[in-house]
């Protein structure tokens, strides 16, 4: 069950906003609801929200998406659609059923972080469970765990005003997460701060979700910060949510001229990691395997370097061409492997990263996990290949010699 | 060109005869009432010598705004005890404070009521226009009526003519509050009185004050008015001053009448928005700052016990 879904949520504002939705039933567009004197904000928006996962509503000034996010949470009463928390319709509540809802399912944080001046930093971040009416003593404690999170434990004592542009939304944030509910709401939520501090707040914001698993929902005008924190995004103009899908796709497979646009200017280096552009490696060769079987595979696919790689797939390093001809020459019956030529990159490592990896070595990067385990090789070319935005998928892309051939990974198929 | 002459003034006359004549008991008990109110009150603060009131303010002063409001309130306060005018200067603080009080009980809520329903806003403005643009003699002619010659009639006629302040600058004090701050008590699932007591007024304070300060301040012009009607204190005392040609008496009474109002308006505006010089607040600085240097005294003590809690 999604944690939010909506279905044909629109909202028009003006007098009798009823008759807008009808229009727009019948084909009319924006412009048109604008003579009548209405303003259709929302249109039309579907779209659902897994538990746990973030997910990215992108669009300009007047595209729509602040009024979107109220109605997630009943700010904003939708004028037709419905829209489902935990698979509990909410359109329809009084009222108190939808105080209970923003108790005790939905938070949210605020562009201009929202907090009350009058009091101080702890107070703030109880402030969700004073209006709950949890006791002092716990909601002090639950606030104090909060601003802990966020990194302002021992802060609680100050006043907002004592507090830096970045300081007070983490005091925004740590309201949200000491509510405790499942779901969050963000508003723009890092638009007011500056750019190092942006960045900042958004690796805290990964860092917790993969922490506590939280789902967000996350209002963006800046397209990086889209990319950079969706697991999803859904792009808005006008009004309708115009394409929906991974940071990649809509990168990769724009699907209007608008988000083409819009996307154009997206410095891909940042957005695009090395988990979206890694690929197969062509072959591998076991730890075990004598040199002759190495240089077979070498000279069947015609690469100088191969990774070395056991069954549970933990790289041990790699050999080169030179080494293993020679090992062949003198007999000798261990591969020459050299660990410390592998340069191991992590799976989300962004690509203006890797650039600086790939200069230092001819071999391909490895994409390894936490765990230690190969997931893919990025050779130089598929480095470069990736920053073409004609470029449908590094996967897919034309990387040199690799011809895409799946079966080829296992080092089983070269021991 | 004769206009036919529409007879607004006659029905005015006619609709305050009806209201004397038939809820002649209703007015006798709310001029009772404001007379017991006022004289009571006045009593009270005829209680304490001239001189332990003297300190007391004094340090009313000190405690709210700073000590040079202090000193200026004591040589001031002397200054009108000495010209003889302490007791008529209570009369009038006294009638100010009960139609101040009784005027934003009506006030207040009126304004935060216009501020939630612009129906309420639509219909009250006009008539705040009318209250406080209606010369404030005109007000004295159908209060004498309702309630004679006293205090009562004076009470009255002040607190419709400071009411409209107190109504408008509430209502924008509550509008002006920034509107993400009051989407956040929604959005945290805040019932309208929470939010409005947790977040509008304590946000709107300031302007609410302000407001609370105009009706103190027209109050008192007003109550000096009323002097005319027999409403006592310094009012009295300007127009004895004015009928009998005393220049010296009418300016002492109008110097006694300046000082009540710089103290008043000086109090209710630290109130609103705190200087920060008061001494309360010196005291808590200071009680602060030693802390604050204690704590890095600590901190420099055992610099590496002590991890940066701001590390992001």
């Amino acid at each position: 069950m999604p944690a939010i879904e909506a279905s044909g949520l629109t909202k028009v504002f003006g007098r009798r906003p009823q008759r807008g939705v009808r229009m727009l039933r019948e084909g009319a567009d924006r412009e048109q609801l604008q003579r009548e004197g209405l303003t259709a904000a929302v249109i039309d928006a579907t779209f659902e929200v897994k538990p746990g996962e973030i997910s990215v509503v992108m669009g300009l000034s007047g595209s729509g998406k602040s009024t979107l996010i109220r109605m997630v949470n009943g700010l904003l009463e939708p004028t037709a659609g419905s829209l489902t928390i935990d698979g509990q319709e909410v359109t329809n509540l009084s009222d108190a059923g939808l105080r209970d809802v923003r108790r005790n399912k939905v938070s949210m944080v605020f562009q201009h972080f929202a907090l009350l001046p009058h009091r101080t930093v702890g107070e703030n971040a109880a402030y969700a469970l004073e209006l709950r009416g949890v006791s002092r003593a716990e909601r002090e404690q639950r606030a104090q765990e909060a601003l802990g999170m966020v990194g302002l434990g021992g802060w609680g004592d100050s006043l907002p005003s004592q507090l830096s542009g970045g300081m007070r939304q983490r005091v925004g944030l740590a309201r949200a997460l000491a509510a405790g509910t499942d779901i969050m709401l963000m508003d723009e939520a890092f638009s007011a701060l500056d750019p190092l501090i942006r960045k900042e707040m958004q690796d805290q914001l990964l860092e917790l979700q993969s922490e506590l698993g939280k789902t967000i929902l996350f209002i963006t005008h800046d397209l990086n910060e889209a990319m950079r924190l969706g697991d999803h995004v859904a792009m808005m103009r006008d009004g309708r949510i115009v394409q929906s899908g991974t940071a990649e796709q809509i990168l990769n497979e724009p699907a209007t001229d608008y988000v083409a646009q819009f996307v154009a200017d997206v410095d891909r280096t940042k957005v695009l990691t090395a988990r979206t552009v890694m690929e197969r490696p062509v072959a591998v060769v076991g730890p075990d395997s004598g040199p002759r079987a190495a240089h077979k595979l070498m000279r069947e696919h015609q690469v100088s370097s191969l990774l070395v790689v056991s069954r549970d797939r933990t790289v041990h390093g790699l050999v080169w061409e030179d080494d293993v001809a020679d090992a062949v020459r003198q007999g000798s019956e261990a591969l020459p492997i050299k660990s410390d030529d592998v340069i191991r990159v992590a799976p989300d490592t962004a690509l203006a990263e890797l650039f600086h990896h790939a200069a230092a070595s001819r071999a391909p990067l490895a994409v390894v996990n936490q765990a230690g385990r190969l997931e893919g090789i990025i050779p130089r070319v598929t480095l470069l290949s990736a920053l073409s935005p004609h470029q449908s998928n590094g996967n897919h892309g034309d990387a040199g010699a690799d011809s895409g051939d799946d079966t080829r990974f296992a080092p089983a198929g070269a021991l | 060109m004769n206009l036919p002459r529409i007879p607004i003034g006659e029905a005015v006359d006619s609709g305050v005869d009806w209201i004397t004549t038939n809820l002649a008991a209703f007015l006798d008990a709310i001029s009772d009432l404001l007379s017991f109110l006022v004289n009571g009150l006045t009593d009270l603060l005829l209680i304490p010598p001239e001189f332990v009131a003297i300190v007391l303010l004094t340090l009313l002063a000190v405690a709210m705004r700073s000590v040079t409001f202090g000193v200026f309130t004591l040589i001031a306060t002397l200054l009108v005890a000495s010209m003889e005018m302490w007791e008529m200067a209570m009369e009038t603080l006294s009638l100010v404070l009960v139609a101040t009080v009784i005027a934003l009980v009506i006030a207040i809520p009126l304004g935060i009521l216009a501020a939630r329903k612009n129906a309420v806003s639509t219909v009250v403005r006009p008539v705040l226009d009318f209250m406080q643009t209606m010369p404030a003699f005109v007000y004295l002619v159908p209060v004498v009526a309702f309630f004679g010659i006293g205090v009562a009639p004076g009470v009255c006629a002040t607190i419709v003519f400071a009411m409209a302040p107190g109504v408008r600058l509430t209502e924008l004090a509550i509008r002006q509050v920034d509107k993400e701050t009051v989407e956040a008590g929604e959005a945290f699932g805040g019932t309208p009185g929470q939010i409005l007591r947790g977040i509008q007024l304590p946000l709107g304070l300031p302007t609410i004050m302000a407001g609370v300060n105009q009706v103190i301040m027209l109050a008192l012009s007003m109550a000096v008015i009323a002097g005319m009607v027999g409403a006592g204190g310094l009012g009295s005392e300007v127009v004895n001053g004015v009928s009998r040609q005393d220049i010296a008496l009418a300016f002492e009474a109008g110097l006694a009448v300046v000082v009540l109002a710089i103290f008043l308006d000086r109090i209710t505006g630290a109130i609103g928005q705190p200087t920060g010089k008061s001494v309360p607040a010196l005291i808590r600085r200071k009680r602060a700052e030693s802390a604050r240097r204690q704590a890095d005294a600590e901190q420099a003590a055992a610099p590496q016990s002590a991890p940066s809690t701001t590390a992001a």
